[in-house]
């Protein structure tokens, strides 16, 4: 057997030469003709590098300016804060190969933040060099802008003061939840309660003309705006101003009825004066009941000739149906129909006499024509203005009256559940509001969202509206969809996880005792004493089971929204903090 | 015995000089530093040339020739050509060269008794070198490099290479010119050997920024440490009289 003679050539391919600096033995594959220690001292890769940058830090926060524009929070030796120190130096990092970077241990006390970065750069034709170097970074500590926003209390530069002069709170719940709904507060430094109304704080113009065109977007607004001049420089022809924007938003709310003046009603479409304000949006619709006619009434065209609602919410009475007469004509969801509706009693039997005592030498029996005929049905309890009771100081209504026009005794507006309202189960479902510190009362003070948190302007009225205001929703699904419900977690549950929106069910629960069945129309109440409640609470649950609303427009659960997420997002809010 | 020196701020003296045993050719310079650098080392032994080729001074580059003879390219002009063979010694034949690859310096790479040259040379070229230069040819490449005489520089004691010539290479070329082969830099890590070095057999010229490690291994490889001109021409002498006798 031959062994082959085959000698690997590879001992021949390496060759050496001497370092032309240093004299070492180096592999002649080095195309420098220098060693790697040579060639380092003759060329520094990272000479084009800075080896030294600041990071601004915020002490209030304890957060790390990430450039342009972002705060971050960073440990220390994390990755975000090795990202934020790279990016310091990101420009020259460009021209090189970034192969490694760590940070160097530091004192945290000597606010310097050390980072070993490695590169790699092409030096000469073929030679690529690596080196490695320590970027030190000084720590430099200040305020961030929202910090600061914080700090001073009083940096705003632009108000929006929302006003609408009603004697309730429901517009501005309302208001609140559309607002919440679409994040149009995002930028808002303060809010306060004033008189009949909202003022909100904008550490810039654009914002609360943001503010203001959302408004003008979601209900019919009138907007002023106006400026004050704080400081000129005359140098450099600069000028400070705060800008304030009034808006006030048009009285008449959903369910109120307005009597238009007859020039007015003419113009529309020739409706009948006496009309419901069927829905508030971005303009007023208006709905002649007995006819189902219908107009809209934009802001502009409302601002030329203003016109007051007659009645309000607060006006309704509660009435039983007896008989309903279903006609076939429709509109949309509504239906005309010939109804039979009688005062309901209220339980207490002074009460129902007491409804006799008009002396009007009717039977308590009235007829009118209503839009809810696809509804109701006899037995139902339905709300309506009792125009007939009522003392109107309204000249379109006076000159109405006068026209020897029929007016109807009873003008009915929407159908109620009253037996739900008596069950005292707590709500499954609960609201965000803007106002934290509202809910973080921890006794029984509570404001309701932006309102009254200050103790309240009225706060028992607010509570009152916030409740017919939750009870709205309930029975709407169309202002339901509009805004963002949260599923509410038990109240044992809640103490469980010990967390801190218990507020929020106890007054739903104290609420709800206080505002029981339809005693919201009993003036007296208000002014008794607690025994009284309690009492008529007994005569409540007798009648119970006796009377079911099969038609209660249910929330169902695919509505609420999970309001963990965000309740995690609050909390770590509140670490940071 | 290497000297640094460097040619109107270039370090590529070899593009402005040839050096042989028996003559120095030297590019006109605006200065006679570079001239004078040389003049001190060599007066009295071989005479020392200024001149152009073909218009140039470029002429390490042009032009290539050892002991024998020496080959200038077809572009020279009469003139030039009159005024080397006035000042070169009789014994050194001239020619010129009618050939494509008209830097002959860089195709052709000599001592005095062998040549490597470019693959790609003409024949008759190949032969006139034969001829005129007294040395056996070989077509060669130095680290891949066809340009021989622009990567390596030759004299009888030794030579040395581009550096990244591989070992087995130097094995090859070191039999074929008998004369032990070094891989190196000049110039402080230039790869460029032709151009930054010119020796003959008792001293050598590199570029200023030749290092002195550079130095060392030129040195070595060349032989020039501890010895003079006179001990050399003393050896080329005895060789000649063995040759001769």
């Amino acid at each position: 057997m031959v062994a082959t003679d085959y000698e690997p050539d590879a001992a021949g391919l390496q060759s050496f030469i001497l370092c032309a600096d240093c004299g070492t033995p180096i592999s002649s594959a080095n195309g420098a003709g220098l060693c790697v220690g040579c060639l380092k001292n003759t060329v520094d890769i990272t000479e084009d590098i800075p080896k030294e940058a600041a990071l601004n830090f915020c002490r209030g926060c304890e957060r790390f300016l990430s450039p342009p524009q972002t705060w971050v929070h960073a440990q220390p030796e994390s990755r975000e804060l090795l990202a934020i120190c790279l990016k310091k130096i990101a420009r020259p990092l460009m021209k090189v190969r970034l192969v490694d970077a760590s940070f160097v241990w530091t004192e945290p006390h000597s606010r310097r933040v050390k980072v070993k970065i490695t590169i790699q750069k092409e030096v000469l034709a073929n030679t690529v060099l690596q080196d490695d170097f320590v970027l030190t970074l000084v720590v430099h500590s200040g305020q961030c802008p929202s910090c600061t926003r914080l700090a001073a209390k009083n940096t705003w530069r632009a108000t929006v003061q929302v006003r609408q002069k009603v004697t309730h709170k429901r517009t501005f719940l309302w208001l609140e939840q559309l607002i919440l709904k679409h994040n149009a507060h995002k930028d808002t430094v303060n809010i306060s309660e004033k008189r009949d109304g909202l003022d909100f704080f904008y550490s810039e113009r654009n914002d609360a003309i943001k503010m203001v065109e959302f408004l003008a977007g979601v209900v019919p607004v009138r907007s002023k705006g106006s400026e004050q001049l704080i400081s000129s420089d005359t140098h450099s022809n600069t000028s400070n101003y705060k800008f304030t924007y009034s808006v006030e938003i048009v009285p008449v709310c959903k369910d109120d009825l307005v009597c238009l003046p007859r020039s007015l009603a003419k113009a529309w479409g020739n409706i009948r004066p006496l009309t419901l304000c069927s829905r508030v949006g971005n303009t007023i619709h208006l709905l002649d009941p007995s006819t189902l006619q219908q107009t809209d009434v934009s802001a502009p065209v409302y601002w030329r000739q203003p016109f007051d609602s007659l009645a309000t919410v607060s006006d309704l009475v509660e009435f039983v149906v007896l008989d309903v007469e279903y006609t076939n004509i429709t509109r949309g969801k509504y239906v005309l129909a010939d109804v039979q509706v009688m005062r309901s009693s209220t339980g207490s039997t002074t009460k129902a006499s007491s409804d006799d005592d008009d002396e009007m030498g009717h039977d308590g029996i009235f007829y009118t024509r209503t839009h809810l005929g696809g509804i109701i049905q006899p037995g139902d309890t339905v709300l309506g203005y009792h125009l007939t009771n009522a003392n109107f100081n309204n000249e379109a209504y006076e000159a109405l009256e006068q026209s020897r026009e029929a007016l109807p005794d009873v003008i009915l507006v929407k159908k109620t559940y009253p037996s739900r309202r008596k069950k005292s189960k707590p709500r499954g479902w609960k609201l965000r509001s803007i106002a934290k510190e509202a809910e973080d009362a921890g006794d029984g003070v509570v404001g309701r969202g932006a309102l009254g948190r200050r103790g309240g302007v009225d706060q028992k009225n607010v509570e009152r509206d916030y409740e017919l205001f939750l009870r709205d929703l309930e029975e709407d699904k169309e202002m339901r969809a509009a805004i963002n419900l949260y599923k509410a977690i038990p109240k044992e549950r809640a103490e469980e996880i010990g967390e801190g929106d218990v507020v929020m069910g106890t007054a739903n629960g104290k609420s709800g005792s206080g505002l029981k069945g339809g005693k919201r129309r009993q003036k007296k109440v208000s002014t008794q004493p607690q025994e009284m409640e309690v009492e008529e609470d007994r005569g409540v649950e007798a009648d119970e089971e006796t009377v079911g609303d099969d038609d209660f427009p249910e929330i169902g659960m695919e509505e609420l929204l999970d309001q963990f997420e965000e309740m995690d997002m609050d909390d770590e809010g509140e670490e940071v903090e | 015995m290497a000297v640094r020196i460097q040619f109107e701020n270039s370090t590529d003296i070899g593009v402005f000089s040839k050096l042989t045993n028996a003559y120095c050719l030297t590019a006109l310079a605006s200065s006679s530093n570079f001239y004078s650098a040389f003049e001190a080392e060599l007066a009295d032994v071989i005479p020392i040339v200024h001149t152009t080729i073909a218009g140039t001074r470029i002429v390490g580059r042009l032009c290539a020739g050892n002991r024998h003879g020496l080959l200038v390219p077809a572009s020279t002009t009469d003139q030039e050509l009159q005024h080397l063979r006035n000042a070169l010694p009789p014994a050194v034949a001239i020619q010129r060269v009618e050939e494509r690859l008209s830097a002959l310096g860089n195709v052709i790479a000599c001592n005095d008794y062998v040549a490597l040259v470019h693959p790609d040379i003409d024949r008759e070229t190949e032969e006139i070198i034969a001829d005129v230069l007294k040395v056996e040819v070989f077509r060669q490449t130095v680290a891949s490099n066809v340009l021989v005489g622009s990567y390596c520089a030759l004299s009888n004691q030794g030579g040395l290479v581009h550096p990244k010539t591989s070992r087995s290479e130097l094995d090859e070329l070191s039999s074929l010119l008998q004369v032990p082969l070094v891989a190196g830099t000049v110039n402080r890590g230039s790869e460029v050997i032709g151009a930054g070095l010119v020796v003959n057999d008792w001293c050598a010229f590199a570029g200023l920024d030749t290092t002195a490690t550079e130095i060392s291994v030129i040195e070595a490889t060349f032989q020039l440490q501890g010895q003079n001109n006179h001990a050399v021409i003393a050896d080329l002498r005895d060789v000649l009289i063995d040759n001769y006798a």
